[in-house]
């Protein structure tokens, strides 16, 4: 039997080489962890657009983000800026006219902070598709919320009601109500993810409200001028 | 000597599998086995661990002070899931956010904790590795048997390659979509184990 000292030093011993190794795989592999999740978030901003297609590389991914992606952040008062801000702002499309507005939405699902990009047409009312990485759910519930069926539901819906209310996207706690503009089916099982989901998508889109507005203001303006 | 070695090795492949035989690690057998290639790096992160834990315990086998040898195993496996889930992150991304969670459960997969305390505190190390090989190729070949049947029959595909023709779809047949749910994997699982009791001729007294 070893006496209680030995086991004290055992055990110390032990989780000091742990550590140890630990910290050293952890230090020499970041780089490459993090270019990978940041070619995972460029993925995802081009999946919210529709531009990423199965079986693309990194190479692509890169090209493809280069030429449709222009990143900028969005400002207090609801301008774009080239300052970065806490409100991250990926215009999509090349040249002048923005094909849409992708925007960064993050919050707690369940288990995890999920993050998420939602892009709007250029009416910044509708959708154009949303994605959902980086989360914890459990998978087969309420890690649904990355797959296809789900995110695809979203697209053609509108975040402001006809009043020009911002009343985002709900996610029901079963199915949506039918011809609902602001509504998508929920996934069984995992209501609790759809719950956070819809408080933060929400919140989001108030942070991103006063840029959304001012588009809309501007849209409206160009298309008085051009006599429509 | 090397019949016994071999023993060692080929025993948990076969007659003494861990999955179909101790019923051990079914909740990753579960989870892992819809798609071939997510199954394949599972068995590959499994054997990492489970073979350097079996080393590194029966290296310290005569070290260990009993009363915390739990803890201990729990430490070495814990470090080398983390060391695995690091590796996977790093290189094979894409996959390792389809394994998801289940890479971090290594931890609590009772076949290495098992191999551990069963195997590992009490014999040498050569054995210990060999054992730990064995046991991780037997997970492993039931986990990508589950999968090939699984994947060819839900997806009509295999390692994400379509297997099933577009003739037949063309003419009505439908992929399973039974086999993509955990009850497919139940079912897929219950047969293996059917069919090897029935070869080995084992039956529950």
């Amino acid at each position: 039997m070893h006496s209680n000292a030995y086991t004290y030093r055992f055990i110390i011993i032990l989780t000091g080489i742990a550590a140890l190794l630990l910290s050293l795989a952890s230090t020499s592999l970041k780089a490459r962890q993090d270019f990978n999740r940041a070619l995972d978030t460029k993925r995802n901003v081009l999946k919210a657009v529709g531009e990423y297609s199965q079986g693309m590389k990194g190479q692509d991914i890169e090209k493809a983000y280069k030429q449709n992606i222009t990143e900028r952040f969005v400002d207090s008062s609801g301008n774009i800026s080239q300052q970065e801000t806490e409100l991250p702002l990926y215009i999509y499309g090349p040249g002048s006219q923005p094909k849409g507005f992708i925007l960064f939405v993050s919050g707690k699902g369940l288990w995890s902070t999920v993050n998420g990009f939602l892009a709007l047409q250029p009416d910044c009312n509708t959708v154009m598709g949303i994605t959902f990485y980086e989360h914890g759910e459990t998978p087969g519930l309420g890690g649904e919320i990355e797959k296809d069926w789900f995110t695809s539901q979203f697209v053609g819906k509108q975040i402001f009601d006809k009043s020009g209310k911002l009343v985002s996207i709900r996610i029901a706690k079963g199915l949506a109500t039918r011809g609902s503009l602001h509504e998508v089916d929920g996934i069984s099982g995992s209501t609790l993810t759809g719950n956070g989901l819809n408080q933060f998508i929400k919140q989001d889109l108030e942070a991103y409200s006063k840029f959304l507005q001012k588009q809309i203001l501007k849209l409206a303006g160009k298309d008085v001028a051009d006599g429509r | 000597m090397a019949g016994k070695n071999t023993k060692i090795f080929a025993d948990p492949i076969n007659e003494n599998n861990p999955i179909t035989r101790q019923v051990l690690g079914i909740c990753s057998a579960l989870a892992v086995t819809v798609k071939m290639d997510t199954a394949i790096v599972m068995t590959l992160a499994l054997t990492f661990v489970l073979v350097f834990s079996n080393i590194i315990i029966s290296m310290m086998r005569n070290l260990i002070p009993a009363k915390v040898r739990i803890i201990v195993f729990l430490t070495v496996i814990a470090s080398l899931v983390i060391l695995a889930d690091q590796l996977l992150k790093a290189f094979l991304f894409d996959i390792s956010k389809q394994l998801s969670v289940f890479v971090g459960l290594i931890i609590t997969n009772c076949i290495v904790m098992g191999r551990a305390e069963a195997f590992a505190t009490q014999n040498p190390v050569k054995e210990s590795a060999l054992d730990g090989l064995g046991n991780s190729l037997g997970y492993g070949l039931i986990l990508i048997l589950v999968a090939f049947f699984r994947e060819l029959l839900g997806s009509g595909t295999l390692l994400g390659f379509q297997i099933v023709p577009q003739a037949l779809y063309d003419i009505g047949f439908q992929d399973m979509g039974l086999m993509l749910l955990a009850p497919g994997a139940f079912i897929v699982l219950g047969l293996l184990i059917w069919v090897q009791r029935t070869i080995i001729g084992y039956t529950e007294e």
